[in-house]
């Protein structure tokens, strides 16, 4: 089954993010609190490993399982739709406590609220398909 | 093994297992993005006889979609067989600033006064889950991605726009902590 190791890799993602407590509320008005390491560490650690893997897959030129080559888009450049985009996001990451993975890790730890979290943020994806054209990006 | 397992884990291997995942993804010829797969459930209910943003090949995300099932089921499996029950750590300034709001100190992983389905059906507990949810889905498309598209895939790759969006993605952190929170409670 193709989409097998999607899943596989996707309960990985959910037990460490419940493992280190990524998915809580409180860690995350810990971080914007700047009362602990934690946090930072975790993102920390990913990005600094994140940037040596995308280094050497680069360098090396890997290929993926399929044999194509791995490619990274370049982000468009603008300055607007990332700090305004980013800044809303952020208010809602504090208030909620949770971003778009986490979310759906804490329906699994029986959190059922988080669910109403989940039809906001699809409402809030789709609003922005309606009004993008008259936003600045 | 099972009980080194079950205690929670120090945040060096939680970010190498996510750098992992990140990796994983790119072997699979994908990229690792969480929020995108809004963006496909609206498209798949069938937004974009619509809206033109969502008039795209949803069934090409699939794979992403199948990742949120997984990760669904990874907070089983940790909630289940992975965990102690014990309360977040979190440092003792946090558990006082957050008293002063009146939210009591961690029994689990996440606070009754906006967890619970008794907050969820006060006023103010559903309006900040779903205005926090609104907040995240609208913005987080509008910069073109949440924390792992941006700040672990982007600045992984050196991204400037992501370092962008994840000084964002704080100002407004800050702003809701600092500001709104005090105002909500």
């Amino acid at each position: 089954m193709k989409g097998l190791k999607f899943i596989l890799a996707g309960i990985l993602f959910g037990i460490v993010m419940s493992k280190s407590e990524a998915i809580s509320w409180f860690r995350i008005q810990e971080m914007f609190r700047f009362q602990s390491f934690h946090m930072y560490g975790i993102i920390g650690t990913a990005v600094v490993l994140g940037t040596l893997a995308t280094f050497l897959i680069k360098k090396y030129k890997l290929r993926d399982y399929q044999g194509n080559p791995i490619v990274f888009t370049p982000k468009e450049k603008a300055v607007s739709r990332y700090l305004i985009g980013g800044i809303i996001f952020g208010l809602g990451w504090a208030l909620t406590g949770a971003c778009p993975g986490p979310m759906f890790v804490n329906i699994g730890h029986g959190y059922w609220a988080i669910v109403l979290a989940i039809g906001g943020a699809i409402a809030g994806t789709y609003t922005y398909g309606v009004i993008k054209d008259r936003l600045p990006h | 093994m099972l009980e080194l397992l079950r205690q929670p884990w120090p945040w060096y291997t939680s970010g190498a297992v996510i750098a992992l995942v990140m990796v994983l993804l790119l072997f699979f010829g994908k990229s690792f993005g969480v929020s995108s797969n809004l963006r496909t459930i609206c498209a798949a209910c069938g937004a974009g006889k619509n809206v033109a943003f969502f008039d795209f090949n949803w069934r090409s995300q699939v794979w992403n979609l199948l990742f949120i099932v997984g990760a669904i089921l990874g907070g089983v499996i940790a909630s289940q067989f992975l965990s102690t029950g014990e309360a977040v750590q979190i440092s003792p300034a946090t558990i006082e600033d957050l008293n002063q709001l009146g939210i009591s100190a961690p029994a689990g992983m996440q606070p009754a006064e906006l967890f619970s389905l008794e907050a969820l059906f006060t006023v103010k507990g559903f309006l900040i889950l779903l205005l926090g949810g609104f907040a995240i889905g609208f913005g987080a498309r509008y910069a073109g991605g949440c924390t792992s598209g941006h700040a672990i895939s982007g600045l992984s790759n050196l991204q400037l726009p992501s370092l962008i969006a994840v000084v964002g993605f704080f100002i407004g952190g800050l702003f809701t902590t600092f500001v709104l929170l005090p105002l909500f409670f």
